[in-house]
């Protein structure tokens, strides 16, 4: 018998998510590896899978035809009782050799702390790999994370979409077993338009090729560069290049079995709208590809991806053509019908549009949104920032929601903002204003940008608090992986607008001015220290995330310096970029042990008022190494802070460093903890002052040990 | 069957009632019960009560009928080439769902002269749900070149009420499909039949009707109204909880659904008028929903007790 075969399954479905699918594909990959080692008959070879919007597949080269026998020492009786005193074997010996299916002449003797004992290796046959797939596949299917299952014969059987056909081969021979109602046989389907419907496939290289034939492509990544391909040879073509977008092309690789791309035009009138609306239009609802000139304007033409070999006669490229000069009709007469309206003149009906039942109507989000930026443009202005403008921030906070009853947003609700910005600007609002409003949902997530300039910056953080504040005093706190505000996600937006604008603003004035603008405004809530205090710890736990995620410093380094202090973000990065230069130094990670091993004496020394004296005292120094430690700690305690006060922390952090080869010599020469009282309370303060007075820039306690 | 499809296949640009009438024959010939629209305003055909309760229960059933679907929002005043106060539905019933049901979809393209080795024809996801009627499913949309064409659900729930069997309902969108295959871009340049056109027949009305939702219609009236029609659905529902057996089989359930359908199309008068605040309008939703939950599960103990379950029948 062979020792590996081949292994291919496909299961086949009505149309699959194309979102769904990547993602599936790579968990069927873990899930089956999971499976297959279990069982024991995964060799080398790993798993591959593969998707398409009909099907799912996974593939194995090699996969062990049986178990390997497993081998195992079992315990009999003792030697004293398996064998009589001329060394023969007893009956207990037999029966036991009898039980485990080996002879008595192999039964050997073992030491264990109770005695000598005989034992014997059992050995049990590995299973077939054929006698295990049966069982295994379903349970392997069944386990794939879906975002969202349905049933459509019995309600216990669920899957993504209703699976039609289940190819199963081993070794070229079909497993025989049943999923969701239907049975695994030898034959797949081919494109639901230009294949056959029932190919009888033999082998994974068979299955490919004959798929290929009936107008599939199995893998995502030959439909990915065949898209690619024609999307250039089109767009090199017209002499345009293709406004690229890596998502629309994600969907399309999941959309089309046998992608191709056509080209199509649309009349150059709706060139006129913005070209946010025209991309949003071709890509959200028709998802086209747009074509750029190389001036970067957008041109007449789209490329549309189908699901066909090609497009005889263009009768294909005329329906997409009429469809989506229907889409821009209807965009050009929202545009046309909202010009109508100066975007001020919407503020009126916002107060029939709700915001959150008990946070009011967006006029009243409105009206905090305003008090808010203002507070923030006034604090910045005072903090010396030129281009803070309180009237600019007013105007765009009491412009920022106007749009939300436009019909362009109520068409195209993704376009939110955006659409507001676009008709401040052509309203005649300066391009400050205009900008502001048009980024103000920005950042949407880690890698997304902050809006592009300061009045933008500071209606995101309003807008954002607002929400983030208001949310937490209606008791709407996210809990794990509910939230559906996306709090999470506008504390992280709170945070990288902070960071990256260097915005010296402390997240606790925000919040404070949140809470306020919640109170002087509808709906008149009182938030309390409380809530402030949950608020301000959700978005410090952001803050570690960004710092962790975004610019890559270890944990230990992030809570050692928010340890120190996190209240002003931007301060806090500047330390942590000085912590992390003098990291590996030779000095500090040792320094940072002995700060872990202070603060365990201090701790374990109870409460302060208990032995905390008003200050060192010198005459109670009694051995060289504290008084050595002590004055050098006065010296550095001095400079380190004059350094640290102009924000030179590299070379405080360095200053501090050095003390180490004192701190090593005060534990190996004093007691800390010495019999007599007022010498150990004296050192005990000594500690305690070191603790101190060295811990403003990072709490070096919070170092982890070297990885040695 | 064959024969008929050449023949339709030569005409490529049917008239509107010429491709209702070829569908409808279709779905005649895949077993189809075929109905009447619903005489009361309706804004999708599955509030036509030969969806809202066929799909309830385990009986199988299969349907196909037209119905006209008024939505007082999206009326344009007969102005837009693509918007219609009142649109036209030709909605399918397969219980239980058929193993090939999208090839026998897909047929049916065929039927209307759609050849589909030259189309486009694509299943993207798209899920429904109806929040008034308590009623969701998983399917898609089905576009033909990149225009929507029909919904493709699997009934999931009706009435707030876990379906099993689990149905198909097909939705097609009429005016669209007739303008892809006549080639036009403006739904009112239709021919209807061989001397009428869309907007010939159908352009009063649209006018009229936007007028009324956007303009005439009276506030306080209509929700005078809504409040009286809920008042009556809930009135007979709350009968129904205390009626005496004789009378279990002809209590009128069907028209404490009617009230409810009224509430649906009253609530969406409200809506196009502008005059409903978001938590307003959650709220209506709600009332509506609750009453059409309420008939469904009053309708499925009325019916188990007419028709004996044979368990393990399936």
């Amino acid at each position: 018998m062979k020792q590996t075969a081949e292994f291919l399954l496909e299961v086949g479905c009505e149309e699959i998510p194309a979102q769904m699918i990547a993602r599936a594909s790579s968990e069927l990959k873990v899930i089956l590896e999971k499976h297959f080692s279990a069982e024991r008959i995964l060799d080398s070879a790993e798993v591959h899978t593969y998707g398409a919007s009909r099907r799912m597949v996974a593939v194995c080269r090699a996969l062990r035809t049986r178990q390997p026998d497993s081998v195992e020492e079992v315990t009999g009786p003792p030697r004293s009782v398996a064998y009589d005193n001329v060394g023969r074997p007893t009956k207990a010996a037999e029966s036991f050799a009898a039980r485990q299916g080996v002879p008595v002449a192999k039964l050997y003797t073992v030491t264990t702390p109770r005695g000598e004992y005989v034992a014997a290796r059992r050995t049990t046959p590995g299973k077939l790999t054929r006698e295990i797939l049966p069982t295994l596949l379903p349970a392997a299917l069944f386990s794939i994370p879906w975002p969202r299952t349905m049933y459509w014969r019995r309600p216990a059987e669920r899957f993504v979409r209703p699976v039609r056909w289940i190819l199963a081969l081993f070794d070229g021979s079909v497993v025989p077993f049943e999923f969701a109602g239907v049975r695994a046989a030898n034959w797949t389907a081919g494109h639901r338009a230009l294949g056959r419907e029932r190919i009888v496939v033999r082998s994974f290289a068979d299955y490919i090729s004959q798929l290929r034939r009936n107008y599939v492509l199995v893998d995502p990544d030959e439909r990915r560069k065949k898209i690619l391909r024609e999307l250039r040879q089109h767009a090199s073509r017209a002499h345009l290049r293709v406004h690229e977008d890596p998502e629309l092309l994600e969907q399309v690789v999941y959309l089309n079995e046998f992608p191709t791309v056509i080209r199509g035009e649309f009349s150059p009138e709706y060139l006129r709208l913005p070209r946010e609306i025209l991309i949003t239009v071709m890509r959200d609802h028709q998802k086209y590809f747009a074509l750029e000139r190389s001036s970067g304007e957008l041109a007449p033409h789209f490329l549309a991806v189908i699901n066909l070999d090609r497009d005889a006669g263009g009768i294909v490229r005329a329906g997409h053509e009429r469809v989506l000069r229907a889409r821009f009709s209807d965009a050009s007469f929202f545009w046309d019908v909202d010009q109508k309206t100066p975007l001020g003149n919407n503020l009126a009906k916002l107060t029939a549009v709700t915001y959150e039942s008990r946070l009011g109507s967006y006029a009243d989000k409105t009206a905090r949104l305003r008090a808010l930026a203002r507070t923030m443009a006034e604090h910045l202005a005072a903090a010396g920032v030129q281009e803070a403008s309180v009237a600019s921030a007013d105007r765009a906070a009491e412009l920022a929601k106007c749009d939300l009853v436009t019909e362009m947003v109520r068409e195209f609700p993704e376009l939110q903002g955006i659409v507001g910005g676009l008709y401040a600007a052509r309203q005649g609002e300066p391009a400050e204003i205009a900008w502001a409003i048009y980024d103000h949902y920005r950042p949407s997530g880690l890698e997304d940008w902050i809006p592009r300039n300061l009045t933008g910056c500071i209606l995101s953080l309003a807008d954002k608090l607002d929400t983030l504040v208001g949310c937490f005093a209606i008791g709407l706190v996210p809990t794990g992986s509910s939230d559906p505000f996306a709090l999470r996600r506008a504390a992280l937006g709170i945070v990288k607008v902070i960071l990256e604008k260097n915005l010296p603003l402390t997240l606790g004035s925000l919040v404070t001015a949140a809470s306020c603008a919640l109170q002087s405004q509808p709906p008149n809530l009182m938030v309390s220290e409380t809530i402030q205090q949950q608020v301000l710890e959700f978005l410090l736990e952001r803050a570690r995330f960004v710092f962790r995620e975004r610019y890559g410093f270890p944990y230990d380094e992030v809570n050692s310096v928010l340890a120190a202090g996190a209240d002003d973000l931007p301060d806090a990065l500047r330390r942590l970029e000085a912590l992390h230069s003098i990291r590996r130094t030779k000095n500090f990670e040792p320094l940072a042990a002995s700060f872990k091993r202070i603060r365990n004496i201090v701790e374990k020394a109870g409460p302060d008022e208990h032995w905390r004296l008003p200050d060192v005292r010198t005459d109670l120094l009694a051995l060289e190494a504290e008084q050595a430690l002590h004055r050098a700690a006065q010296r550095v305690a001095q400079q380190a802070e004059s350094h640290r006060l102009a924000g030179r922390y590299r070379e405080a952090l360095l200053l501090i460093a050095e003390l180490r080869p004192l701190v090593d010599r005060f534990f190996d020469e004093v007691l800390v903890m010495a019999e007599q009282e007022d010498l150990r309370r004296n050192r005990l303060t000594l500690l305690a002052k070191l603790l101190r007075e060295f811990s403003r820039i990072a709490d070096f306690s919070e170092i982890a040990a070297a990885q040695k | 069957m064959r024969k008929g499809q050449n023949k339709r296949s030569r005409n490529a640009r049917p008239l509107f009632q010429e491709l209702i009438l070829d569908l409808l024959n279709y779905w005649h010939r895949c077993g189809c019960v075929l109905q009447q629209p619903y005489d009361l305003e309706v804004g999708a055909g599955t509030m036509h009560p030969e969806t809202f309760f066929r799909v309830l229960g385990p009986q199988p059933y299969r349907v196909a009928y037209i119905q006209p679907s008024r939505r007082p929002a999206d009326g344009r005043y007969a102005e837009n080439p693509n918007r219609l106060y009142k649109h036209t539905q030709l909605q399918v019933i397969l219980k239980p769902s058929p193993d090939n049901i999208q090839s026998i979809y897909l047929e049916s393209l065929r039927a209307i002269g759609v050849n589909l080795r030259r189309h486009d024809i694509r299943f993207e996801e798209d899920n429904w749900e109806s929040p008034t009627l308590g009623a969701w499913g998983v399917g898609w949309q089905v576009l033909l070149d990149g225009l929507e064409i029909t919904q493709f659900t699997y009934f999931q729930q009706c009435g707030g009420i876990d379906l099993d069997p689990v149905s198909v309902e097909l939705t097609y969108g009429m005016e669209r499909i007739a303008a892809f295959l006549q080639g036009i871009d403006n739904v009112f340049d239709l021919k209807w039949s061989t001397d009428q056109t869309y907007g010939a027949i159908r352009t009063s009305e649209e006018q009229q009707f936007s007028a009324y939702s956007f303009e005439h219609a009276d506030p306080a009236l209509t929700r005078q109204m809504f409040e009286l029609c809920e008042a009556e659905a809930r009135r007979l529902l709350d009968g129904w909880v205390a009626a005496p057996e004789p009378a279990r089989q002809r209590y009128p359930l069907l028209a404490a659904y009617d009230f409810c359908l009224k509430c649906s199309h009253l609530f969406n008068t409200l809506d196009a008028r502008g005059v409903i605040s978001v938590t307003e309008r959650a709220s209506l939703i709600g009332r509506v929903r609750t009453l059409a939950c309420r008939v469904a599960s009053s309708y499925l103990e009325q019916q188990a007790a007419a028709v004996p379950i044979t368990l393990g029948s399936r």
